[in-house]
């Protein structure tokens, strides 16, 4: 448990610093703006109550935000992360495994599976994130170039991520 | 109250949303300026726009007033421009001849209404008591007679104008002097012509004399053109002339007018009285 707490906080640190100092500063033409951050919400474990994951979630956008002057958007993003995530899992993970598959990782849970959990989420994200950081229906062919561009970006981080982790957690 | 409580508890991860995400909204429109402006902006677009619609509508309603109002100021703005104020700002011009004492004043006015198609034809003037117009003037224009003014009120005079069935001036064949009338509307009703009348027949009349004003009448000086001899002709068992002259005054195009004002009119008419009543 405490292992499970210390390896996710680590995560945390870890994923925000790649967030706030590697991450800002790339970009496609302000098209492609990757958000790798949100792996920290999709790795919580299973079990995690959802006051808990609203918790975290709200915490870890506000943490992003107060490096991008932006406060609230990427809060609000992650809090709609957080409860697609728990109809996701509820929709397509059964009670009883829980036990054998305590994370939802793309080891445990198979490329398919993780493949789509990370996709759907993270449109989810980015639809919430881009829509209210121009908070305006006027530029909607723009915004949803955006979002498309953005959330390539951001799966293809995760699954890259994912794979060198998943290498290491095989040996 | 526990079936509220197992509701909530049961789709708490709803509920928790609605209330972390509502939590980052605040904070986000409250910390952005440019979200927290478009939010009042558009709220106060919508505002505008309903007010706009209903302004639409109401505007229909009050169309009549609008219009009664825009009709006034329509009338206002008119009466306050240069054509509608009466232009009384004298121009006189005065004849002094010494040697003979006689004096005539000339005082231009505008033609205001004329016609030259009825039979009995009177223009008006925009002079009248004020100016120093009075009933029994004669009327010329630059190139001829014009008329003899009939009536006055204080700011205009209606004219008699020569093509009047009732006007009678009395003319001179400027070679020999030969005087008669003029007059118009017998058998003729051309703009252009007029009759000279009652020159015996032995007098030799030719095509193309002049016609001119013979001082007779207290009327018109004498010597003004009133136009040249266009046919010449002696009506049956009649001893004098009959002459078509061909009036110099284009009466379709008159526009300013002289009234001659003749200072001893009074004087010459007393006196003419006073050989009548013998």
């Amino acid at each position: 448990m405490i292992r499970i707490i210390i390896s996710n906080l680590i995560r945390f640190a870890a994923l925000v610093f790649i967030q706030v100092f590697l991450l800002k500063n790339i970009g496609y033409y302000n098209l492609a703006t990757p958000y790798l951050y949100i792996l920290f919400i999709l790795l919580l474990p299973f079990e995690t109550p959802n006051w808990l994951l609203f918790v975290l979630a709200f915490t870890a956008g506000l943490t992003v935000d107060s490096f991008y002057d932006t406060p609230g958007i990427n809060a609000a993003a992650c809090s709609v992360l957080a409860f697609v995530r728990t109809i996701f899992i509820n929709l397509t993970v059964q009670r009883q495994g829980l036990e054998t598959e305590p994370e939802p990782k793309l080891g445990i849970m198979g490329f398919r599976w993780f493949f789509f959990y990370s996709g759907i989420l993270t449109l989810f994200h980015h639809f919430t994130l881009f829509l209210l950081e121009s908070f305006t229906f006027s530029d909607l062919k723009y915004t949803l170039i955006r979002i498309i561009l953005s959330s390539l970006f951001t799966v293809f981080l995760v699954l890259l991520s994912e794979f060198v982790f998943f290498r290491k957690k095989e040996r | 109250m526990r079936n509220l409580w197992l509701f909530i508890s049961k789709y708490n991860a709803f509920f928790l949303f609605i209330i972390f995400f509502i939590l980052s909204i605040v904070l986000f429109v409250r910390n952005n300026s440019f979200q927290k402006a478009s939010i009042f902006n558009s709220s106060n677009q919508f505002i505008g726009s309903a007010f706009e619609t209903i302004n639409y509508f109401q505007s229909y309603l009050n169309l009549t007033k609008v219009n009664d109002s825009l009709a006034a100021e329509n009338a206002r703005l008119r009466q306050e421009q240069k054509v509608s104020f009466y232009n009384d700002s004298l121009d006189m011009r005065t004849v002094k001849d010494t040697s003979t004492h006689q004096q005539y004043t000339y005082i231009v006015a505008q033609v205001v209404n004329n016609s030259i198609h009825l039979r009995d034809n009177v223009l008006t003037i925009n002079r009248g008591k004020r100016q120093g117009i009075e009933k029994g003037q004669g009327v010329i224009c630059p190139s001829g007679i014009v008329g003899i003014v009939i009536n006055v009120s204080n700011n205009y005079a209606t004219v008699r104008s020569l093509l009047h069935s009732e006007t009678k001036i009395s003319a001179s064949i400027r070679e020999n002097n030969a005087f008669g009338s003029l007059v118009w509307g017998e058998g003729n009703f051309d703009p252009r012509i007029a009759v000279l009348k009652d020159i015996p027949n032995h007098i030799s009349v030719k095509r193309g004399q002049q016609i001119i004003t013979s001082g007779y009448s207290s009327l018109f000086p004498k010597g003004l053109p009133i136009g040249r001899i266009l046919r010449t002709g002696v009506k049956g068992g009649e001893s004098f002339l009959d002459i078509e002259v061909k009036l110099s005054t284009d009466f379709s195009t008159l526009q300013y007018v002289y009234v001659i004002k003749n200072v001893l009119a009074l004087e010459r008419q007393q006196l003419e009285a006073l050989d009548l009543q013998k």
